[in-house]
């Protein structure tokens, strides 16, 4: 569905042409996703409808409300575009909400709430509570040298996690990172503070491409 | 699983966990319900919250007397049937409404002016909460005083209750615009803007610099119709309320689903065309006359 990624040669980063990545922006904190992008180097773009998928590198579902998300998908179009887009292996980065769009299984969310099953995991939608048990704390995640600072709003919990799943970081034994082939999902908001390695990370896999 | 053990310590309540609830709602429409079945209702149209009252704005206005927080017992009952954030609304300066209800778990206080203030000084000490508060302001003095309260998100008040768009529009326009004149005031200039204003310095010199308030804005009061979410979205609120505007009009459901469609959509005419069709009448609404009770002027 999408041309091969320009940024990539032979698996090593070209330097010359960004990176261009859409933020889906039915509802939720894409702004701030599309600020972290920018700060970044890449080419950062707002997508509401099927056009604003054309010419992409890589996609970022953000945190918002899933079930919200999931309507808007439909009726926009996008899901049927981006499901066959991501089973050619079109890149994704989920958080949060985005994290719920892309995994295979959630619970306790509505009856119509539709995911695009890319990731092998099972969600429980605001698994660690309401707004009052929301949290931050460090992390220590897989590739970065030193603890990321994470924000846990109204998560989702991973509580299944399949063999074919890379994971990357966990909080309290729960998945909160995690990879598998060109789909990245983190249960929490790098999105809110002003470290952006793990959106580094997913520009990284954008440009080395699915192999 | 369980390759990293790293599980530092665990903060809640912290102002950038409230703060990032607020962030989650952007884009989205939150909704004024009155008993479960409209918070199903609003939550299958696409609702990202919704905000459990006892009487919509309308009636509030309607029935004249003290307007309080809702019973507990019927937030229990809407938090039992939705999944989406629920938020519920105290009294100004009533601290004690406001511990109830972050007892009871609600997602979000709102601390306002459409119900009776309590303190006619005296906004709530919101530091002092893990719960986070959005409050009501009509100009940029009034936001940064919230602000620097605690409040995590700002709403411009509007008129609740009327289906009038008109004040919402004068709020928006007045915060916005204020904002966009101080990102080209110099040093010593900041100094009158936050004498003025009646603002701390400190968030005066930070809006200057970044040229945004440092929490969202979204907008409430007087959204009827899609067309008004999208013209409060295209003035540059980034998500809106709806209070009466949906209950109080002739078909709910449809009109919930369109006002979210063209909140996501705002920019985009021909979907805003596509969405506005056939949706029966909206609520009947009022004018202002020199008569009216303006609830936006509650707070200070």
């Amino acid at each position: 569905m999408h041309d091969p990624l320009p940024g990539t040669v032979d698996g090593t980063v070209r330097q010359s042409a960004p990176l261009r990545i859409g933020v889906l922006a039915l509802q939720g904190a894409f702004a701030a996703h599309v600020d972290t992008l920018t700060r970044l180097g890449a080419t950062a773009s707002e997508v509401r409808t099927p056009p604003d998928l054309s010419g992409l590198d890589g996609l970022v579902m953000p945190g918002g409300e899933s079930t919200t998300m999931s309507k808007l998908l439909s009726s926009s179009g996008l899901f049927d575009d981006l499901k066959g887009m991501i089973s050619d292996g079109f890149p994704v980065f989920g958080t949060c909400a985005g994290m719920i769009l892309l995994a295979t299984e959630v619970l306790d969310g509505r009856p119509d709430q539709r995911s695009f099953g890319a990731i092998d995991i099972t969600v429980r939608r605001n698994g660690y509570g309401r707004q009052v048990d929301s949290f931050e704390s460090d992390l220590d995640v897989i590739g970065l040298d030193s603890p990321f600072h994470a924000v846990f709003i109204r998560a989702p919990l991973v509580t299944a996690c399949c063999d074919r799943v890379q994971v990357l970081a966990t909080y309290d034994d729960h998945v909160v990172v995690a990879r598998q082939g060109n789909i990245i999902v983190a249960a929490f908001h790098p999105e809110l503070t002003d470290d952006g390695r793990l959106h580094a990370q997913f520009l990284q896999a954008v440009a080395v491409g699915s192999q | 699983m369980t390759e990293q053990a790293g599980s530092g310590r665990r903060a809640t309540g912290t102002f950038p966990v409230k703060r990032g609830l607020a962030e989650m709602l952007k884009g989205g429409v939150i909704m004024d319900v009155v008993t479960p079945e409209h918070a199903k209702i609003a939550e299958d149209a696409g609702a990202c919250a919704v905000m459990a009252l006892e009487r919509v704005p309308a009636d509030i206005r309607r029935d004249g007397g003290v307007a309080r927080m809702s019973d507990p017992e019927m937030i229990d009952g809407i938090q039992a049937v939705v999944s989406i954030p629920v938020m519920a609304k105290a009294r100004i300066g009533h601290f004690v409404e406001a511990q109830i209800l972050e007892a009871l778990g609600v997602d979000f206080v709102d601390e306002s002016e459409v119900l009776t203030p309590a303190d006619e000084a005296h906004h709530i000490d919101k530091y002092a909460f893990k719960v986070p508060f959005v409050c009501g302001a009509t100009n940029l003095g009034e936001a940064l005083r919230r602000i620097s309260e605690g409040a995590c998100m700002i709403r411009s008040k509007g008129e609740a209750g009327t289906g009038n768009i008109v004040e919402a529009v004068r709020h928006l326009r007045s915060i916005l615009g204020d904002i966009r004149k101080l990102t080209t005031a110099d040093s010593a200039e900041q100094f009158e803007w936050a004498k003025r204003l009646q603002a701390p310095l400190g968030l005066v010199q930070e809006i200057a610099e970044t040229g945004k308030l440092p929490v969202p804005l979204f907008c409430a009061g007087g959204i009827a119709t899609p067309a008004d979410a999208a013209l409060a979205m295209q003035l540059g609120a980034e998500a809106v309320f709806v209070g009466s505007g949906i209950f109080k009009s002739d078909n709910p459901a449809p009109r919930a689903q369109a006002i979210v469609e063209a909140t996501t959509h705002f920019r985009d005419p021909q979907i805003l065309a596509k969405v506005s069709r056939g949706l029966g009448a909206p609520m009947t609404g009022i004018g202002m006359d020199e008569e009216f009770i303006k609830l936006a002027e509650r707070g200070w």
